[in-house]
């Protein structure tokens, strides 16, 4: 292959890459306790949002930032928007692509939030946003009903990574 | 006085500190405090001020969160409906203005105003009557019964209004309804506790 026609292979990538970026799959609760109970020794970090909250908002570039952070650690964070799924399209979506947010992004497709919320953490009230962070092979748990600042989110994930 | 000016600093942060994160707060049967904030109209409201009520539906709500928002309708719904059955609700807005403008006092009377609130709307300007309800995300319901004659309330409900904060019209269990048609029949609620997604109290920062 030439110079040339490779350069133009990467440029396409690059243009592709993005799109992928935006995909925010719809999950029901059972595959949301999967991830949660999964038995690996990686760190998950799991955010609970939504496009309407500015406090979630506003957190949102350290949970980003972990991913760069952490990259050649086992950590993984999931963002699980709160948004209703009539607004998969419409909002949630151009958010991701807008920011270009580089985690995992689903959409918890539940609506009655007592029939569900003891399942994701009893510790949970309603209050977003809401961030767990799991390690099942540490068999290690904790759960943050608050808005972090980039310090404090440091602090946290290092608990788990001692 | 050199040695004064650090102690009240100290002091300040103490009270300050005591703002940052909310309390245990109330479970279904605790008794629940009275309080006595500014109403939209300038007034000062207590739950005492009206003694031939049989309880209160307090309602932690705000101008700006869209789970309010969703909910405000039904809010006044639930004001018609039980008012006239001792049962008036009493909306309180716990933000910091600080921290959401929109929240501030004028926009909770324009609020009250345009959409026509035909309860009290209290500012809970320290957030002291939010921490000791354990109030954490709005809206959050308490339903308050009044024991005996006296200015003494229990807590008979505490959570959600219903299962469909996006669309009134898909609802299937009316939980606090449900919990009201027990309590005014003089019964503990049988769900008497339940959970909802809303927006997080905008607490003061330190």
């Amino acid at each position: 292959m030439n110079p040339v026609k490779y350069l133009l292979l990467a440029a396409a990538m690059l243009l592709v890459l993005p799109s992928q970026a935006q995909q925010v799959a719809l999950i029901k609760l059972p595959e949301l306790q999967k991830r949660l109970n999964r038995k690996t020794d990686t760190t998950y970090v799991i955010n609970f949002w939504a496009t309407w909250c500015a406090p979630c908002i506003k957190e949102l570039p350290y949970f980003e930032q972990v991913n760069a952070t952490y990259a050649k650690q086992k950590v993984k964070v999931l963002l699980v928007s709160m948004d209703y799924a009539s607004q998969l399209d419409k909002k949630v979506k151009p958010f991701v692509l807008k920011r270009g947010l580089k985690s995992e992004v689903v959409l918890l497709n539940e609506t009655d939030p007592n029939t569900w919320m003891d399942k994701v953490d009893g510790k949970w009230t309603g209050a977003l946003p809401f961030t767990l962070i799991i390690n099942n092979g540490k068999q290690k748990r904790a759960a943050y009903e608050k808005e972090f600042t980039q310090p404090e989110l440091t602090a946290a994930l290092q608990q788990f990574l001692k | 006085m050199k040695k004064l000016v650090p102690f009240l600093a100290a002091c300040f942060l103490l009270v300050l500190s005591s703002y940052i994160r909310p309390l245990a707060g109330y479970q279904v049967g605790d008794k629940a405090a009275d309080f006595k904030l500014k109403n939209v109209d300038g007034k000062m409201v207590s739950l005492a001020d009206n003694k031939s009520t049989k309880g209160y539906i307090v309602v932690f709500t705000c101008n700006t969160c869209p789970y309010a928002q969703a909910y405000e309708s039904r809010i006044i719904a639930l004001h018609q409906k039980y008012a006239s059955q001792g049962y008036p609700v009493v909306a309180i807005n716990p933000n910091d203005a600080g921290i959401a403008p929109g929240e501030s006092f004028a926009a909770m009377q324009a609020r009250a105003k345009s959409k026509n609130y035909p309860f009290p709307y209290l500012v809970d300007e320290t957030q002291q009557v939010a921490q000791t309800y354990g109030a954490t995300r709005t809206p959050h319901l308490y339903v308050l019964t009044r024991q005996g004659t006296g200015n003494e309330f229990k807590i008979s409900y505490i959570g959600a209004i219903d299962d469909n904060s996006e669309d009134a019209k898909q609802v299937k269990t009316k939980y606090l309804e449900n919990a009201m048609t027990e309590i005014l029949a003089g019964k503990p609620a049988s769900t008497s506790s339940t959970k909802a997604v809303g927006c997080g109290i905008k607490w003061r920062k330190a």
